[in-house]
């Protein structure tokens, strides 16, 4: 009896393993198609044609908002190393503001401009009160941490 | 005997449990309410929405804490053949199916306002649904044998095979790219949450958590109950 029970516990134990072992080396090889989106960076490293749907994200640059008469919204995306002007018709999401997380889904146009369909706002892990916000703004604290932030 | 010991002394701690667990609960349950709706600021960005995550996050916690406990007992069960652990993983599986669902209808909620989008494929959402039909797999796994003994290492197996998928909603968010922010609280430097905003969110962790311990000491005597009557009834055709 105790034997068998052994046999189950160590039967148990080397399936859950291997499942494991199996998950993480599918989980791997799906690396890219798994990622919700592309960083401008990735997009610098790998030659991607134009046409071809894809997601990018990152910040949106300070100051790289321009709203135009017909409704276009131009901004550029970065992830502090790289940067993509992206092209966008449409309403915006309540979160959408400089400096803040944005995904977008689109394509290459042929003079490297990423012509958004759809624009998501990404929301980021920080949650505070107003107050706080205000106050480490006036304290300086703002900037670093939000670099901080961007560097990991 | 043997087989009787355990399930009569769990009876005898969860009754002495009980009525605490039940008055904590109905103390904490208006304090947590209050402290998440009226005491804790609004977000410096998300506003009143903000208030969505006191039910999302200990909903969304929970959901991957029944699915652990369920996978626990579930290896208990299969190895050594603890009828209790049995009892207490299928008491837990409609419970933790209902706070998955709970977690993925306010998380959708709160991302049309924020993200723009009821539902997107990233890895965290999807993974939560993989959760969610994990449960329900397992629940009717359990039924869909003739020999309930069967059924339940069956299901059993599966609660097993899918506890891998917990890791990956854990890590999900910091594993890939995804629309879901990562992790505020669990991680490595700290939470990114103000303390104002963290405090009505654990009690109302705790909350969630008393919650699951009455309902799920309640559904395993109700199923203990059901037990002895068979086996009662199955002795009685017999003799």
């Amino acid at each position: 009896m105790r034997f068998r029970k052994r046999q189950r516990l160590v039967l148990l134990v080397v399936g859950m393993l291997l499942l494991s072992g199996a998950t993480a080396l599918v989980l791997a090889s799906l690396q890219d198609s798994i990622a919700f989106f592309a960083t401008p960076s990735e997009l610098a490293a790998r030659q991607v044609e134009p046409g071809k749907t894809f997601r990018i994200g990152g910040l949106v640059v300070e100051g790289s908002v321009v709203r135009e008469a017909d409704g276009t919204v131009r901004f550029a995306v970065t992830d502090t190393a790289e940067e993509v002007p992206v092209v966008y018709r449409g309403l915006l999401p309540d979160l959408f503001r400089e400096g803040q997380g944005v995904v977008a889904l689109g394509k290459l146009a042929e003079d490297g401009t990423f012509v958004a369909s759809e624009v998501l706002a990404k929301h980021d892990e920080q949650y505070m009160p107003r107050e706080v916000s205000d106050a480490l703004k006036e304290a300086g604290y703002w900037e670093d941490q939000k670099e901080a932030e961007n560097a990991r | 005997m043997h087989r009787y010991a355990n399930p009569l002394r769990f009876q005898r701690i969860a009754d002495a449990l009980l009525p605490w667990i039940a008055v904590a609960l109905l103390v904490l349950t208006p304090i947590g309410l209050y402290q998440a709706l009226v005491l804790a600021p609004p977000d410096y960005q998300q506003g009143e929405a903000a208030r969505i995550m006191y039910v999302h996050v200990p909903a969304a916690w929970l959901a991957t804490f029944t699915y652990a406990l369920i996978a626990v007992a579930s290896a208990i069960a299969l190895v050594w053949r603890h009828p209790l652990a049995e009892v207490a993983a299928r008491a837990a599986a409609p419970v933790g199916a209902a706070f998955t669902a709970i977690a993925l209808i306010t998380g959708s909620v709160w991302g049309k306002p924020m993200w723009g989008t009821w539902w997107v494929w990233d890895a965290r959402l999807t993974s939560v649904l993989i959760l969610f039909f994990l449960y329900l797999g397992y629940i009717a796994l359990h039924d869909a044998f003739e020999d309930p003994a069967r059924g339940a290492r069956a299901a059993s197996i599966l609660a097993l095979v899918g506890a891998v998928n917990l890791p990956i909603i854990k890590f999900s968010v910091d594993w890939w790219n995804t629309l879901h922010q990562p992790s505020s609280i669990l991680r490595l430097d700290g939470p990114t949450i103000a303390p104002s905003m963290l405090w009505p969110l654990l009690t109302m962790v705790l909350v969630f958590k008393l919650y699951l311990a009455l309902v799920l000491i309640l559904r395993m005597r109700g199923q203990l109950a059901e037990r002895r009557i068979h086996n009662l009834r199955a002795s009685g055709a017999g003799g």
